[in-house]
């Protein structure tokens, strides 16, 4: 079965080639604009991995990641974080706050999907999901 | 017992005896008289009682004058001489001694001989003395010169705050921002803790004590205070070390960082925003490109979706860049930062730059070696290396001069050539462009760097034909530098006083002030001029000065000086005295602003005066409308005189002056008077501790005593 990876930024533009890039690349794909649809959508469909843009309206990234680790039955989704923001600073507190991966914008698209695709391999090669 | 108690004692004994002699001898030869005789003697005794009576007057007046001529002569002349001839010793040897009634006119001609050899022997080893105090001073001289060089306000206190040392630079540095407001105060004996907050620097102070134990080398910490004006200082500090290397005191360093942060910040603010503004378009962007080239087979719909996005977004970063370009430049002009430089230096660096940048060959000539400019030399130089430059590409020009000289208040400094025609209209072209010579481009132009400097630029032109000359001017602000200049010299003269190392030892004052040591003690001296003598009856101050006495020195630096609009016309009589017209007085404040600048002003001291009753009598009335009350104990010199030398009668400030040799300079201006008292208050105070007046009680009680001794009188 494909992996189902959930793409959570404001910005269409972006979302329209990271929507095509992950099809192309064999992904289940699906899209939200904003923090609380992002949330709506994990309850929804489960995916195996969300990639979360730091900025958006209303409830930032950060505020998804924490309520997403929040939940003991969601701890194996892999967050993987988009971010315009490239400090150091930023970078350590995503992933203190639970994110596998910080990419900083902008990125290379091979690159993220190589990225992606070890983070997906990793959780199932050792044990067998 | 008083003089005149004893005076009166001395006259009752000498007539009770000289009454008891004639009665005693009456009553021996009555006593031995037969019955018959003895009456009639008490008979004609009875008969000439108006005799009697008029003779025991008559004895009375002649022993009471005999008495009060040999005590004023002999007793009272004597006790005089004695206190004149320890003045001598103590105080002012230049003092002549005068016997009261002239009986003693050889004893006071014989002290006054032996007061003349005391003084040539004294004269003798002052001069001595002198000279190696004189090498003293000029090793601090030094030290305050090189304090005053530095551009860093510099203070040290000790380890209770108290300012030891600072430079006229610290004080500019808490100076208020308007005159009329209260400002915490830099001087010495006065705390630290009223400039900068006291947890911060007793934090700093705790790190530092830390950093001690650990055995660092050179330890020092940092903090950031607000003045009361405003001014953001960053101050450096760094410990004091006394015995066994503890912390004795801090040594602050500080700098004004206000415009320099605000500059700072806006520049990282700006960084930040540019980066985070442009990371996401271009993300746009290299994500869609990188998908039309991984995947060429994409449908054309998607291939037309993402062609948008890469023109659309593309589109848009260059306006992102475009806005931010122009904030950059805006902070870029914000950094401009005017200093006094001398044009020979400023031109000499313009001749470098021009030559190496462009192969232009650049001569100085005329230039005024002592001509100062305000300006920031690296944006002006780069001005002109960007007018030599399109100089050289569109004209060809090849050779230039640089001259300067001054034009009122400013620096003209022209760029010249000769040989070729430049229309006007270049230079209008050339100084709106971004500055651009060799590698070196900076969003700027020529107009914004005048601009900055309040400055200007022309073309002009002279002569005629294959000889015509052009040239650049660009006009220039002048630097104050004469003003400055003046104002050291003038600090110079009076430097020592910004520093007093001995406040190191100086522990804090006992709980009780009374108990405090006078030698101790910081005292505001100060003295009024009025419009008159009676407070009551409406007559105002309009004037107050004051001097700072801090550990037995007089601080001529740390003075207070104000003239006040009374309201009221001036008394003819007192404006004899006092010399300040009506006309001065009219722009001054009025009472009620300037009472809470002086109350700041004293602080934490005693207060001193004159006569202080009149003075004081004059600002209790006043406090009121100032909001402030003086609260602090008051010595008065008039009564502290009056105590060291109960003999003399003679307590006005000059008679006090003579006696204890200050000279009198300035008299009847309130700074003038104040300054006076402030030396004899120096002065009384060995002449009270000989008495066995050491503490601040003591001589308040021997004030209060004396002050109702004479009002006996």
């Amino acid at each position: 079965m494909a992996k189902t990876v959930l793409i959570v930024d404001d910005e269409p533009n972006i979302v329209v080639s990271l929507e095509f890039l992950l099809r192309q690349s064999g992904y289940e794909v699906h899209v939200a604009a904003d923090g609380e649809a992002a949330l709506r959508q994990v309850q929804a469909v489960a995916p195996d991995l969300v990639l979360l843009d730091v900025m958006m309206p209303e409830k930032n990234g950060y505020d998804v990641c924490r309520r997403i680790r929040a939940r003991p039955e969601w701890s194996k989704i892999r967050i993987v974080f988009l971010s315009a923001k490239g400090r150091e600073a930023e970078m350590t507190k995503g992933l203190s706050l639970g994110a596998d991966a910080y990419v900083t914008k902008p990125f290379s698209n091979a690159e993220l999907v190589a990225r992606i695709g070890e983070l997906l391999q990793e959780r199932t090669s050792p044990g067998g999901a | 017992m008083n003089t005149r108690g004893r005076l009166l004692a001395w006259i009752a004994g000498l007539y009770g005896i000289a009454l008891a002699v004639p009665a005693g001898l009456g009553v021996l030869l009555a006593a031995g008289l037969p019955e018959g005789d003895s009456a009639a003697l008490m008979r004609i005794l009875e008969q000439r009682t108006p005799v009697l009576v008029f003779g025991a007057l008559l004895l009375l007046l002649a022993i009471a004058s005999a008495v009060k001529w040999i005590f004023g002569g002999y007793v009272v002349a004597a006790q005089g001489l004695a206190e004149q001839t320890r003045l001598i010793r103590s105080t002012n040897a230049g003092l002549r001694p005068t016997a009261r009634g002239g009986q003693l006119a050889g004893v006071a001609a014989a002290i006054a001989e032996l007061a003349e050899a005391y003084r040539e022997l004294q004269q003798d080893s002052e001069s001595r003395a002198a000279e190696a105090r004189s090498r003293l001073e000029e090793e601090r001289n030094r030290l305050a010169a090189l304090m005053s060089e530095l551009t860093q306000g510099i203070m040290v206190c000790n380890a209770e705050g108290t300012l030891l040392l600072y430079n006229e630079q610290a004080r500019t540095l808490f100076a208020a921002a308007d005159a009329n407001a209260r400002q915490p105060l830099v001087g010495l004996g006065r705390s630290l803790f009223g400039l900068i907050d006291r947890a911060q620097i007793e934090h700093a102070a705790h790190r530092l004590e830390r950093s001690l134990e650990r055995g660092e080398r050179q330890p020092s910490a940092r903090l950031v205070t607000v003045t009361a004006a405003g001014r953001l200082l960053k101050v450096q500090v760094a410990p004091y070390l006394g015995a066994e290397a503890r912390l004795a005191g801090l040594v602050l360093a500080l700098e004004d960082v206000t415009e320099l942060l605000g500059r700072e910040s806006q520049r990282r603010s700006l960084l930040q925003l540019l980066a985070a503004r442009i990371r996401a378009p271009v993300a746009n962007i290299r994500a869609a490109a990188e998908n039309l080239a991984a995947y060429p087979e994409i449908e054309p719909q998607r291939r037309t979706q993402f062609i948008d996005i890469v023109s659309a977004e593309s589109n848009a970063l260059s306006v992102t860049i475009n806005d931010a370009l122009r904030e950059y430049a805006d902070a870029l002009k914000a950094a401009l930062r005017l200093e006094d430089v001398r044009v020979t230096d400023l031109l000499a660096y313009a001749r470098l730059r021009i030559a190496g940048a462009l192969d232009v060959a650049a001569e100085l000539d005329e230039v005024d070696d002592e001509l100062w400019v305000r300006a920031d030399s690296y944006a002006l130089v780069q001005a002109m290396v960007h007018l030599a430059a399109r100089l050289r590409e569109e004209h060809g020009v090849r050779k230039l001069g640089l001259r300067a000289r001054p034009a009122g208040r400013y620096a003209e400094i022209d760029l010249v050539w000769s040989g070729t025609i430049v229309s006007g209209d270049a230079l209008t072209h050339w100084e709106l462009q971004p500055m651009e010579a060799g590698a070196e481009q900076t969003p700027l132009a020529v107009r914004d760097v005048l601009e900055q400097h309040g400055g200007e630029v022309w073309y002009w032109s002279e002569g005629v034909g294959g000889l015509r000359s052009g040239g650049f001017r660009f006009l220039i602000p002048g630097a104050e530098r004469a003003v400055a200049a003046a104002r050291v010299s003038a600090f110079a003269q009076s430097r020592p006083e910004y520093y007093d190392f001995d406040l190191f030892a100086r522990g804090a004052l006992p709980a009780a002030l009374d108990e405090a040591r006078l030698a101790m003690l910081s005292y505001t001296v100060f003295d009024t001029e009025t419009t008159g003598l009676e407070p009551s009856a409406g007559d105002e101050i309009i004037s107050i000065g004051a001097v700072r006495v801090v550990n037995g020195r007089l601080l001529r630096n740390e003075v207070f000086q104000q003239l006040v609009n009374p309201h009221r016309a001036l008394n003819p009589e007192s404006a004899r005295v006092h010399r300040i017209d009506a006309a001065t007085l009219r722009d001054q404040p009025a009472i009620g602003e300037v009472l809470p600048a002086f109350h700041h002003f004293c602080e934490d001291t005693v207060l001193v005066a004159h006569n202080a009753a009149f003075d004081m009598r004059f600002l209790e009335l006043k406090q009121a409308s100032g909001g402030v009350r003086f609260s602090q104990p008051v010595l008065d010199t008039l009564l502290l005189s009056a105590v060291a030398h109960p003999s003399l009668n003679e307590h006005t400030l000059e008679a006090i002056a003579a006696r204890l040799g200050v000279s009198v300079m300035g008299r009847h201006t309130a700074l003038g008077d104040a300054l006076l008292t402030a030396e004899i208050l120096l002065k009384l105070l060995p002449l009270l501790a000989e008495r066995g007046i050491l503490s601040l009680g003591q001589a308040l009680e021997a004030s209060r005593k004396c002050y109702y001794a004479r009002l006996q009188y």
